[in-house]
């Protein structure tokens, strides 16, 4: 009882803090701690909750024991986080994004080309693409090459749509511009198109990010040698290991987040002059 | 109408391609059964040989158009060997999913334009939530909902939901917030209350956001749902053909679920294109 009472208060006054933050002189600092302030709570609250209704470790770990849990299989989560994050996911969206990116600017230039690309590009970056990796797995065995295979197929068609996209932002009047400077095609693509097309290419590898270590993982079920984030999490199940998985779900955010706050980094240096980075 | 010859060209270049595919992936195994048997290969004895084998490592197209005609228009629909009644019930649970998603993501937004603590502290974290690759805890959450009672649509409708509901949220949030300064003030000049200004200004104008957002969070909860199908416990649906197809080598099974799932993907997200289209007519918005 006293735990829910527990888990009522930090809900409580994790709120109360929050409006008061929001009431505040808006700041970097400010816009900072009312997410961090909502992430504790909400911690607080689950870990409140786990303990006062006494939902079975089973089904739902607490917080504490996930981070236990987290800190005494330290050695396990790094050997499935270099399987998964670093040899398939890493590899496959270099490689799927590169091939993209260039072949993107191939197409840009034949317009008969991009008129037929375009519309099955999109059509295909709809598609439950995931499904392929069954296939994917039955070609390439079951290490990381069939899950950097399935990450290629997955990024590749987000981003070619995206930086076809990009390189035709330009208007006609800064091409008019670049020609009156008698620049010829690959000065204007490398001087004005493909820094105009940035933001539509860093949009593009923002989603990968998060697609590329979905497709790593998912492609794990299908088959994967005894170490890699996806197989732990389908074994540990099977084992009612719960912690485990919960831990490994922990490795899986913070690696994306990482990843995707790496990107917009990087996004935020290229395209500094895009209304969308000035405040 | 003059993007039809070209996207008809790369089609068939697609068809080619795989056909050539085809041809290179199953050659190994031709000539493996030919030395046994030892027969000489010619040519147009070996193509044909890998356009017709029974586990291929890559079907031709007519091998797999005559399994989606055989598990699709031979078989009676209830029959658990017809993929209609697979399709179904992946239909069924994306359609769910995508539903409760659109509502969770639309109250979410509301929240957030007019609730400014929701804003700051709520934002950040429905971002986040989706750097969270959700489809790799699919397994654990159907089995924890199955342990709670929960069994059957519910669970992967949930992970539909998850996957459908950002789009949602962040298209409503920019679409409620498209109205200008301008039209704010003209509301205001009416002593419109900020329920009419709701109801009168934001959201129509959110509607061409709202309408793009299903879109996407279409397709996104047709993934959910295949890969909630994936872990033990799915008999039936689109994602367990998959499994089930690579079990046991069947990728014949395999190719044609998935030619399904795409047909299932295009059908629905077109059936959003259509009501985007009457509906923006209709308001006098459209392009």
């Amino acid at each position: 009882m006293s735990w829910l009472i527990f888990a009522a208060i930090a809900w409580a006054f994790g709120w109360w803090v929050n409006v008061r933050l929001a009431r505040m002189r808006p700041s970097r600092a400010v816009s900072l701690a009312a997410p961090l302030v909502f992430g504790a709570t909400l911690i607080a609250v689950w870990e409140g909750l786990v303990r006062g209704l006494e939902i079975s470790q089973v089904l739902l770990p607490a917080p504490s024991v996930i981070a236990l849990r987290f800190a005494s299989s330290m050695d396990i989560l790094w050997v499935d986080f270099v399987q998964t994050v670093l040899k398939g996911a890493l590899s496959g969206y270099v490689i799927g994004c590169g091939a993209a990116f260039l072949i993107a600017i191939a197409i840009d230039r034949y317009p008969f080309l991009q008129r037929g690309l375009l519309p099955v590009g999109n059509f295909v970056a709809a598609l439950p693409v995931i499904g392929m990796a069954p296939i994917l797995v039955m070609w390439f065995g079951f290490d990381w090459q069939s899950k950097a295979a399935v990450v290629v197929v997955m990024v590749f068609f987000p981003m070619l749509v995206n930086t076809v996209q990009g390189l035709q932002a330009t208007d006609a009047m800064q091409r008019d511009l670049m020609r009156t400077y008698a620049a010829d095609y690959w000065a204007t693509l490398f001087k004005l198109r493909l820094p105009a097309a940035m933001p539509f290419v860093f949009n593009g590898l923002k989603i990968g990010t998060t697609l590329a270590l979905i497709g790593a993982i998912v492609a794990e079920f299908f088959g994967s040698p005894v170490k890699g984030m996806g197989f732990r999490i389908s074994t540990s199940v099977g084992q009612l290991a719960l912690d485990l998985v919960w831990a490994e779900i922990v490795v899986a955010a913070i690696a994306g987040s990482a990843f995707y706050g790496a990107m917009s980094m990087i996004e935020k240096a290229v395209t500094f002059w895009h209304p969308s980075q000035r405040s | 109408m003059k993007s039809i010859v070209p996207v008809l060209t790369i089609v068939g270049a697609i068809f080619v391609i795989w056909y050539a595919a085809a041809v290179w992936l199953n050659a190994d195994w031709a000539y493996d059964k030919a030395t046994r048997s030892g027969e000489e290969l010619t040519f147009t004895t070996l193509v044909a040989d890998t356009w017709a084998q029974k586990k291929p490592k890559l079907p031709a197209p007519h091998q797999v158009s005559a399994e989606l005609w055989d598990t699709v228009a031979m078989k009676s629909i209830t029959s658990k060997r017809s993929l209609v009644y697979h399709t179904w019930i992946t239909f069924s649970a994306t359609a769910l999913g995508f539903m409760l998603g659109t509502l969770l993501g639309t109250l979410l937004a509301i929240g957030i334009v007019f609730n400014r603590t929701m804003d700051m502290s709520v934002m950040p974290w429905v971002i986040a939530s989706q750097t969270i690759p959700i489809l790799a805890i699919a397994p654990m959450i159907i089995v924890v909902l199955n342990a709670v009672g929960i069994s059957g649509l519910l669970p992967k409708a949930m992970i539909s939901m998850y996957l459908s509901f950002f789009p949602v949220v962040v298209g409503m949030v920019k679409g409620l917030r498209s109205p200008e300064q301008m039209q704010l003030d003209q509301m205001r000049t009416w002593h419109a209350s900020s329920s009419q200004t709701i109801w009168k200004l934001r959201l129509p104008a959110s509607m061409p956001f709202f309408f793009t957002s299903l879109k996407i969070a279409m397709a996104a909860s047709l993934v959910g749902a295949i890969v909630g199908e994936l872990p033990t416990g799915a008999v039936a649906g689109l994602g367990a053909r998959l499994l089930a197809g690579s079990y046991y080598g069947q990728t014949i099974q395999i190719w044609s679920a998935l030619i399904m799932a795409a047909a299932l993907a295009a059908v629905l997200v077109g059936i959003i294109g259509l009501i985007q289209r009457i509906t923006l007519k209709r308001m006098g918005m459209a392009q």
